[in-house]
Parts: C-alpha cells; structure tokens; sequence
C-alpha cells in the first residue's frame, strides 16, 4: 500500500509516454477513408481542358489510376507538384487531376505555370462529387483499380518517401493481381 | 479551419476561408450587393420553416467537421463545412431521416464525423472507458477502505504516518 502513489505516478507516466508514442505520427489527423476496399462513387465530371465532355467512372475502369486532388488556392499542392509530377513522368499509372472548388481560369493558369502531369483533370467546382470520395481538403489522393476499387488514399502532399513505401507496393499488388 | 492538408498550410492557412470572411464583410457593407451572393453557396442556409431550422441546427451540431477537428458542423467556416452543411440541408429536404443523413456522411468520412458513435469493436473502449475507470476507484477505494477497518481495531495510535 506504500508503493500505491508510485504505482499511480508511473502508470500516469506511462500514459503520457504512450500518448506522446502515438501522436509521433504527422499525419495522425488523417481520417481514414471508409471507401477503402469499395467502389469508386459514381460521378459524371466536365474536363478542364475541353469544355463539355463529361466523364464518368465508367470510363476510366480497365486500368488502374491514381486520382489527385487538388486547387489552385492550395499551397500544399504547390509544394506536392514536383513530386507528383516525378511520379507521372514514370508513366506507371494513369494520374487523373481532380481540380477542386477552383476557378476555371485560375486552375488553368496554375497548370500552364508549373506544368500539368495530369493524364487529364476533372473538375469539381461545386464540391458534390467530392463529398462522394469523402474528400474533406487538398492534397489528397486515391488509388482505384482497374475494376473500380478504391485501394488506398492518402491525405496530404505526397512525398517520395510515401511514394516508395506505400502507393508503389499497393499498385504492385493491383496489377499481379489482375 | 484549414482546407487543405500538409505543414505549408499551417503559415498559408484558410485561404478560401479569408476570401469568404472578406466577401462576408463586403457582404455586410453592401446589403444589395449580398443579395447577388447568394447563389455561390457560401450564404448561410434559407430555411422554410422554424421546425426546419431547429432539426437542422440539432443535426449539424451532432457532426464533427472533418477539417477543424475539434469542431462541430454547425460551428466551423471552412470551405468543406459550408459544403456539408448544404448537403445536409438538402438530404433533408429530399426526405432523409437524421439517421439517413448520418448514415450519408458515416459511409463517405467514417465514423469520426459523429460525436456519438455507434459502439462497435473499434469504438467499445471510448463507450466503456469511463465506467471501467469508475469501477477500478472503487475497487482501489474499497480495497483502502477495508484495510483500514481491518487495522483499525488492533493500531489505534502506534504513530503511523497514515
């Protein structure tokens, strides 16, 4: 009985240590997407850069893409770009811009000053379809299978490091899959 | 109230949320102009009735918004809070129940975005946490308290400490 407010002290300090063990993690805000292991919501979307053709989740099944989000307005985006576009030149998987509540103009200008990797960019402006993906900020991006499935998503820049570790082996696993 | 991710947001943050808050401003000074604005979407929600308008207030303030986390729908301003809050307005217009909107939102941002969610094996410790913390001071309580009745009788006053 001597020993019980050590006791309570140490396991108070093991509480704290476990705490702070657990938010090690930069992305521990991150909510993790109940999508995961389901189909990609249905969505017909205009292109950015041709005005009127819509298209539709239907369209891209076949092959597996990697879906950007992303905004003109975003500076986190800006800073994921070089990244991205890294990725992309790699030619591995289609990646498919999804341009959110953005101006046309402005989403345009963007794409012109800094490049576009962007095998091709949907638009989302009213923020409906986005609501679908559970997209709740930019970056975020998702990996859907050739059938439809979204894989995985991650939200925040990409980093190489991320790249590497975690959307390489997840589409690696897509296509011995198939 | 953030709307997007990363640590360059923390210094650039709430872009579309500043440029709201100025239009807001704009919006106050030129009551005329703030009619024209209504139709972006950022206008807080018409409602066509008091009932409306009370079981919308109750619903929102149930959800958490996803990007502010430590605030509720109703509270928080930014970008996809606005957009939420539209959507909600509008599941109910079409006849949804509260506990279709929540099932709306549980199926698209997880279980997070409730204040009280459903208790399943991921969610049983954050129900019954507190309890099992009750019931483990009792037990150190009682514990405490029959060691001393049971010392009471034999050391009055040998002077312990306790």
């Amino acid at each position: 009985m001597r020993w019980l407010p050590l006791l309570v002290v140490a396991a108070l300090g093991v509480l704290l240590a476990a705490g702070v063990w657990l938010s090690r993690n930069p992305d521990r805000e991150a909510l993790p997407s109940p999508l995961i292991g389901k189909p990609a919501p249905a969505f017909a979307l205009p292109l950015l850069h041709e005005a009127g053709r819509l298209v539709t989740d239907a369209d891209l099944r076949g092959a597996p893409y990697v879906l950007n989000v992303w905004g003109s307005w975003c500076p986190a985006c800006r800073d994921e770009h070089p990244v991205l576009t890294r990725f992309a030149e790699t030619k591995r998987v289609r990646v498919i811009g999804f341009n959110w509540k953005d101006e046309h103009a402005d989403a345009l200008r963007w794409l012109e000053q800094f490049g576009n990797p962007y095998f091709m960019v949907l638009t989302d402006y009213e923020g409906k379809s986005a609501i679908d993906w559970g997209i709740y900020g930019a970056p975020e991006t998702f990996l859907v299978d050739g059938a439809g499935i979204v894989r995985w998503k991650h939200v925040g820049p990409l980093t190489d490091a991320v790249i590497a570790s975690d959307l390489l082996p997840q589409l690696a696993k897509i296509e011995t899959a198939r | 109230m953030r709307l997007q991710h990363g640590a360059a947001s923390q210094a650039g943050f709430c872009v579309r949320h500043c440029a709201a808050s100025v239009l807001l401003l704009l919006a106050m000074l030129l009551p005329v102009a703030a009619f024209a604005q209504a139709g972006t979407g950022s206008a807080p929600p018409q409602f066509t009735s008091t009932a409306e308008e009370r079981r919308f207030h109750a619903l929102v303030s149930e959800l958490r918004c996803v990007m502010c986390q430590n605030q509720s729908l109703a509270d928080s301003n930014a970008q996809i809070a606005i957009d939420l809050r539209r959507e909600v307005l509008e599941l109910m217009r079409s006849g949804k129940s509260d506990a279709q909107v929540k099932e709306f939102l549980v199926s698209r941002y997880g279980q997070f975005v409730l204040y009280r969610p459903q208790v399943g094996a991921s969610t049983w410790l954050l129900w019954f946490g507190p309890a099992l913390l009750l019931l483990a001071g009792g037990f150190v309580i009682a514990g405490i308290v029959r060691k001393r009745a049971g010392t009471r009788a034999v050391a009055d006053d040998d002077g312990q400490e306790w």
